[in-house]
């Protein structure tokens, strides 16, 4: 599984980084970013999906095969 | 080094520009064609009505106000609040009056009142202000505050949360980010109250209570410019947009937003947060035990209490989802009926404290989203944690006495708990 934000949709809400600290962080002005290069680690996947289900801007996309 | 005399000069509000029309007040004859946010029956529960509206008139009307829309519906207002093409900003409070057209894309008060491309600018100055990083710099001093309002209830059986502790909390807060002396707060109530309560007053007075205001922060302001410090007021003095530093109006009116949407909004949060655990021991009891739920039951607050309403302005005649819009046609834009949306939301009407889906919409969507929603979010969850930890044990002192505020604000006012 993987995770990437789209920029152009994400206005840092930051719920992503509140729920999966793991797998996103903040830039310097609050904006979302994933990670490393967003590959989802063994029992991460829950929390990626819960981030991705409360991103208010529906911003997170999650590929299951990668 | 040159002197910085922007903000030396006697500053007053240009004679109002823009339209008025009259003021209609009183009882509301059917909500879908005279609906009015500012009658008591709304601020009572308005979460009824919005129901209502949502199942037979989605897209409800009224002639007060100069002409309006309310949507109820969450892809309507998600819609409106992503298309600022054909929706302004330029006035975010339905009011009698509508600033005139020039003054967009600044606004009165940017960058919330601002549209696109300037809206972008002035936003991405306070940015790294309020990161959650930034702000968690702050949540040692808002416990110790915390504890000390908690302190002073020593011996009372009966306090008032809102007064006595809600209010209290971000008005210290912001004050401390913006340098201004912490015992000045019981002014900025009356700000608030004037800003956002006192929309049906007379012109007159409205601009009597706005220049107040103003002559208040020009003071503060110039304050910083003799003796600048660490602070948002000097940081905003100084930052520089497009290679200059900002116009003195601009700057005001920043802080204007600031102390305005930091205090009302957050003050209903919690408020209306504490309400919920007074007339629900379950929650209560089980947040008790349980504080590490207590960041999701926090969102499942906001969601159901959302306490914000903004407002937009149509820019040019058009039908839009089946109804007319005229130009300067005012929109309601609910995010408290957005959240209780049964097509976005389970059990949209029942709060649910460990509910893990929750993609609500209290801060907005779209290019406003509360710039302060992490101080917010901090401000709300310390609030809340001492508050549980202090007085695990209370309930409504008096239901029938609990008051909320009317207006595009809402949250409780009077509170009484019983701690004793
Ligand atoms: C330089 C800044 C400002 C100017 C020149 C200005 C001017 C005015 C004028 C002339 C009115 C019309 C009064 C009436 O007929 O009711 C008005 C209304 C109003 N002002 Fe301001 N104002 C300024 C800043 C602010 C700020 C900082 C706030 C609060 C955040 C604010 C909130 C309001 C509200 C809520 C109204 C009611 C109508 C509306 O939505 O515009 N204003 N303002
Ligand atoms: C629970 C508390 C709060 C709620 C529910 C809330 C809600 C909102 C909402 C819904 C908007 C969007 C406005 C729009 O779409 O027109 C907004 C914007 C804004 N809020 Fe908040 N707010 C809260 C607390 C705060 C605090 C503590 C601050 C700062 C001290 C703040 C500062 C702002 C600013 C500056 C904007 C304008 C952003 C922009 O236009 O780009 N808010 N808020
Ligand atoms: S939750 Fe969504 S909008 Fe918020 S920071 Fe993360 S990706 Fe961006």
């Amino acid at each position: 599984m993987k995770v990437t934000i789209d920029p152009q949709r994400c206005q840092g809400h930051g719920r992503c980084y509140d729920l999966a600290p793991e797998l996103f962080g903040e830039d310097d002005e609050g904006y979302g970013r994933v990670l490393g290069d967003g590959v989802v680690p063994p029992g991460e996947e829950r929390a990626a999906r819960v981030a991705a289900a409360n991103c208010p801007e529906r911003a997170i996309d999650l590929a299951e095969e990668a | 080094m040159t002197v910085d005399d922007r903000f030396t000069r006697e500053f007053r509000q240009e004679p109002p520009a823009g339209t008025r029309n009259e003021v209609i007040a009183g009882p509301v004859s059917d909500w879908a064609s005279d609906f009015s946010h500012l009658e008591p029956e709304w601020a009572a529960d308005p979460y009824p009505i919005q129901d209502d509206l949502r199942a037979r008139c989605p897209i409800a009307h009224t002639d007060r106000f100069g002409g309006g829309w309310l949507p109820t519906r969450y892809e309507d207002i998600a819609s409106i609040a992503y298309d600022t093409e054909r929706f302004s900003s330029r006035s975010i409070i339905m009011s009698n009056y509508r600033p005139p057209a020039e003054i967009a894309p600044v606004g009165a008060v940017p960058p919330i009142s601002s549209d696109p491309p300037f809206h972008h600018d002035a936003r991405k100055l306070l940015l790294p202000a309020f990161t959650k990083k930034e702000v968690a710099r702050r949540e040692e001093a808002t416990r110790a505050f915390c504890h000390s309002l908690i302190d002073s209830f020593e011996g009372a059986e009966v306090v008032d949360a809102a007064r006595d502790y809600a209010q209290h909390i971000p008005m210290r807060v912001i004050a401390d980010m913006l340098g201004f002396p912490p015992e000045d707060g019981p002014r900025f109530r009356r700000f608030v109250e004037s800003a956002l309560e006192g929309v049906n007053l007379p012109p007159e007075e409205r601009l009597a209570r706005m220049d107040e205001l103003f002559d208040y922060l020009y003071a503060q302001i110039r304050n910083h410019v003799a003796d600048p410090r660490d602070d948002l007021t000097t940081y905003l003095i100084d930052v520089e947009l497009y290679g200059r530093k900002l116009e003195p109006a601009h700057v005001a009116g920043t802080i204007a937003l600031l102390l305005i949407a930091g205090i009302d909004t957050t003050w209903s949060a919690i408020g209306a947060s504490l309400w919920h655990l007074a007339k629900t021991p379950a929650d209560r009891e089980r947040l008790v035990a349980e504080p590490g739920l207590l960041p999701t039951a926090l969102e499942e607050f906001l969601r159901a209490y959302a306490p914000v309403t903004m407002a937009r302005l149509v820019k040019e005649d058009m039908h839009w989802r089946g109804v007319d819009m005229k130009a300067d046609d005012w929109v309601l834009l609910s995010f408290p009926a957005a959240n209780r949306d049964p097509g976005q939301f389970d059990r949209a009407d029942e709060v649910i404290i460990d509910r893990e889906i929750n993609r609500h919409a209290a801060f907005g969507l779209g290019i406003h989203r509360c710039v302060g929603s992490h101080l917010a979010r901090m401000e709300l969850r310390v609030a809340l944690e001492v508050w549980l930890e202090r007085v695990p044990v209370f309930g409504l002192a008096d239901p029938s006495a609990v008051t909320w505020a009317p207006g595009q604000v809402r949250g409780p006012r009077t509170l009484p708990v019983r701690i004793g």
